[in-house]
């Protein structure tokens, strides 16, 4: 009860939010809700499973050029796109699952930030149809999603809201699901898991899709929002990324995702303004993160004085 | 050019790119074999060893060998410099636990580039070569420069594998290597042997940087292609195996070297990249298995 | 003589050079305790490894309930009803007591996770730890809570390797009891250390050294075989 009565008053507050910001924050919510989606995909797999992946910019990539090529390209309705861009984000998560997944620890790290290069490079070398590092503006007309125009803030920010919404429920059903135990049991202790029946390259491969699902539909939001797709979001700062805003935000925490990633988008925005070497923050955010807060702020929380937190 | 000269150009460019890679991966390799250490922020040292030969060699008058000279040897010691207090600092109190130090060395990685950047710039910048003799074959002339830098990385890689095998305090990691507990039982100081193994493994980053900028240039965000062609060296050669690193560089530096000259670099680094992810996924120990 | 559940035939396992299980010949008869005891490194956990297939025999046959399982992963044969404790605790330390029994109860497909796991708690009597994080319960409280994983699994055999290490004398005296009620529903093979654990529970032993059976039979054929006496309760004598 409290924890719902919890994310419902989160919900309201960003609701009000986006009434009384000027527009400039406003729509900073909106990406902000998008990444943190993201994220939420990816505290899935890292946060409460314990599979460390440096590859998921891949994933997201996967879902922001499934969607924006195909509005693009093809001229597909935004909301198809949008729903095949996740599908894609999760096929892709299979195909890297299959393999990546036959190891673990720090080799699976290495493979997956590779595989996710891989996916980088395949985007610059076929730049005909990606447009490659310049990536591709999508226009006004590509991107009207069930006669919301997406160009303009207002509908931006509720279709990224009900995204969020969306996501939110689903992460919590999730975590609170028989499945969900098994996440953190593969976290907690894989032999164990084993020994009582699990197979966990299968576990982990459903762990990993979920995930995909997650990040590839925030990618395809993301095209269809700001309505652009680039190289650089396949590139590894995207992979780095959604980590640090679950390790800012606290691992296995729901709401620790949109936290991080809300803060950590603030914070390198600020600097930003002050210097052109603004991913030092992130840098030094990370170092600090490991060393000194490593539960995150709400996984810290959780541990001080909210056990309940989901 | 007929085709056996261009190929032959090709071979002695590789061989270059091959004696340059050897060193970093070297470097990548001892850090993982000794402390089990996956360090990311390897490129960043590198990168870190070319910006400060340029900026050495700015400050040092005179002929251009001798700042090239004073930077081969200030660059790597500062870079050394960093790397232990990096150690020390960062990586000592993670317990060299293996994903948070892959995480810390990220946060690393950010902050020495975009250090970099601040102090540096964001332009490339040249560093004279020390001497210019031209090699005049039939068919083209090729760098002395670059034969130079070929020798001088034999020579060095010599150096450490002397070091390792012959003297005391290459004992010393090699038993730390094998067991952290039973070193520490022998009266080993473990804490000031994983120090000094980051810190030499950084310098041999910035020595080969500081071989390669009178070729190249250096800029902020040099480090990424050695550190990924580092990686693909060591995970071919066998995760902490020296011998097998020296051999993998070889492979991976002389093959890139040819492949970048006939075909498009991004296609051979796709290629590369995917090739040795499944050597990792099928063959962990590595294509060439042997541990040394 | 009642059916034979679990058999191995002629199995065998090195390591490197070591050849840690020589060939052994072992059934365990539905229903019954058996104690497979001997001295350490006699090669106990590595035999029962094989069983529960977390490693993989080099040569041999094991069968549960008349089926071949050789070659069956090891989460497979959990769900064919052979669960495992291991030697050295193995929970969830981060989850709650009920968390690490509900995910027992829920592999083996319970309907009702609470009624599951309650039951299983009761029978180790931990029911009122169940909100507590397993990291900090005591060490003995620790393995009864692997064995009411185990319990949880609903197994048709279940393999104990070493329960009783670590537990309090008073804590014994319930653990024996409680293995007793598991038969015949449940079929048992005890690691143990503990000789009058094994003499008190133990239908039949088997005693390893060395990787090969030195000899088996009732408590009291084991109790007086000399070769016994030479390799195992001698050392253990001489130990104790
Ligand atoms: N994974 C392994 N790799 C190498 N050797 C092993 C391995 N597992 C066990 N051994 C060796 O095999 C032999 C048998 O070990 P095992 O653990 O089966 O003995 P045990 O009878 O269970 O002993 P204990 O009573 O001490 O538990 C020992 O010599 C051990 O060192
Ligand atoms: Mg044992």
């Amino acid at each position: 009860m409290k924890s719902v009565a919890l994310h419902l008053g989160v919900l309201v507050l960003l609701v009000v939010a986006q009434f009384l910001l000027p527009s400039y924050h406003a729509n900073n919510l909106s990406r902000i809700l998008v990444l943190a989606v993201f994220a939420m995909g990816y505290n899935i797999a890292f946060g409460y499973s314990g599979l460390l992946s440096l590859g998921h910019a891949l994933l997201f990539a996967a879902g922001m050029y499934g969607a924006g090529m195909l509005v693009h390209h093809a001229g597909t309705a935004a909301l198809l796109a949008l729903l095949i861009g996740t599908l894609a984000g999760g096929i892709m998560a299979t195909l890297v699952g299959l393999l990546a997944l036959r190891t673990a620890g720090v080799s699976f790290m290495i493979v997956t930030l590779m595989f996710a290069q891989v996916g980088f490079l395949t985007i610059l070398y076929f730049n005909g149809v990606t447009g490659g590092d310049e990536g591709i503006a999508l226009t006004a007309p590509e991107r009207q999603f069930i006669g919301l125009d997406l160009t303009q803030d207002a509908p931006r920010f509720w279709v990224a809201l009900v995204l969020f919404v969306i996501a939110l429920a689903a992460n919590l059903a999730l975590v609170r699901s028989r499945f969900g135990r098994v996440m953190l049991a593969m976290r907690e202790n894989e032999e164990r898991s084993r020994m009582l029946g699990f197979n966990p390259y299968v576990v982990k491969l459903q762990i990993l899709v979920i995930s995909g699902l997650f990040s590839g539909a925030a990618g395809a939001a993301y095209a269809l929002l700001f309505g652009y797709i680039g190289g650089s979001f396949a590139s590894v700062q995207y992979s780095i990324l959604p980590m640090l805003y679950v390790l800012l935000g606290g691992a296995a925490t729901v709401l620790g995702p949109l936290l991080g990633a809300g803060l950590m988008f603030y914070l390198i925005d600020f600097a930003s303004g002050l210097t052109s070497a603004y991913l030092m923050v992130v840098g030094a955010a990370l170092v600090a993160l490991v060393l000194f807060a490593p539960k995150g702020i709400l996984g810290t929380i959780r541990e001080r004085w909210l056990p309940w937190l989901p | 050019m007929a085709f056996g000269p261009y190929l032959l150009l090709a071979l002695m460019e590789g061989l270059v790119k091959a004696a340059v890679l050897a060193l970093t991966a070297v470097g990548l390799s001892l850090v993982f074999g000794v402390m089990r250490v996956v360090n990311v922020a390897h490129g960043a040292f590198f990168m870190l060893g070319a910006v400060l030969a340029y900026t050495v060699a700015q400050y040092i008058p005179g002929p251009a060998a001798l700042g090239w000279l004073a930077a081969l040897v200030i660059a790597p010691m500062i870079v050394a410099a960093i790397a232990a207090a990096a150690d020390t600092l960062v990586l000592k109190r993670l317990n060299y636990d293996p994903e948070a130090t892959i995480v810390a060395t990220i946060g690393l990685l950010y902050i020495l580039e975009q250090a970099a950047l601040s102090f540096f710039g964001p332009d490339a910048r040249p560093v004279e070569a020390p001497f210019t003799l031209r090699l005049q074959l039939p068919w083209f002339g090729f760098s002395g420069y670059k034969l130079f830098v070929i020798l001088a990385a034999i020579a060095i890689l010599l150096a450490v594998w002397w070091f390792m095998t012959r003297t005391r305090a290459g004992l010393v990691m090699r038993a730390t290597q094998v067991d952290r507990q039973t070193a520490r039982a022998f009266g080993i100081d473990v804490d000031r042997v994983y120090a000094g193994v980051f810190a030499l493994g950084a310098a041999l980053a910035a020595i080969a940087a500081v071989l390669l900028v009178p070729i190249s240039q250096s800029h902020y965000l040099m480090g990424g292609d050695p550190l990924l062609l580092s990686f693909i060296v060591v995970i071919i050669g066998g995760l902490g195996s020296l011998r097998g690193t020296v051999v993998a560089a070889l492979i991976i530096g002389i093959s890139d070297g040819v492949i970048s000259m006939f075909y498009s670099p991004t296609l051979a680094k796709i290629i590369a990249t995917a090739a040795v992810a499944m050597v990792l996924v099928f063959r962990p120990q590595g294509l060439f298995g042997a541990r040394a | 003589m009642a059916a034979v559940i679990l058999s191995a035939t002629g199995i065998s396992k090195s390591f490197g050079g070591l050849c840690a299980v020589d060939g052994v010949d072992f059934a365990l008869e539905a229903g019954e305790i058996h104690a497979l005891i001997g001295p350490n490194g006699a090669g106990k956990t590595t035999f029962v490894s094989l069983l529960s297939g977390r490693i993989t025999p080099d040569r041999g046959q094991i069968t549960l309930g008349g089926e071949e399982i050789t070659r069956l992963p090891a989460h497979q044969r959990v769900r064919e009803g052979i669960a495992y404790t291991f030697q050295i605790t193995s929970i969830y330390p981060g989850l709650s007591v009920f968390d690490n029994v509900a995910l027992a109860a829920q592999a083996h497909g319970a309907k009702d996770l609470h009624a599951a796991v309650q039951a299983a708690l009761q029978r180790v009597n931990m029911a009122d730890l169940a909100a507590q994080q397993a990291a900090t319960l005591s060490y003995g409280h620790q393995r009864l809570l692997e064995v009411a994983m185990g319990l949880a699994l609903k197994p048709r055999v279940l393999i104990l390797d070493e329960p009783t290490q670590g537990l309090a004398s008073g804590e014994i005296a319930g653990f024996v009891a409680l293995v007793r009620s598991l038969v015949p529903e449940t079929t048992v093979l005890l690691i143990e250390h503990n000789m009058d654990v094994v003499m008190d529970l133990a239908q039949r032993i088997t005693v390893l050294n060395h990787g090969q059976v030195l000899a088996r039979g009732t408590a009291t054929e084991i109790r007086a075989n000399r070769a016994v006496q030479a390799a195992y309760l001698g050392v253990e004598d001489a130990e104790g």
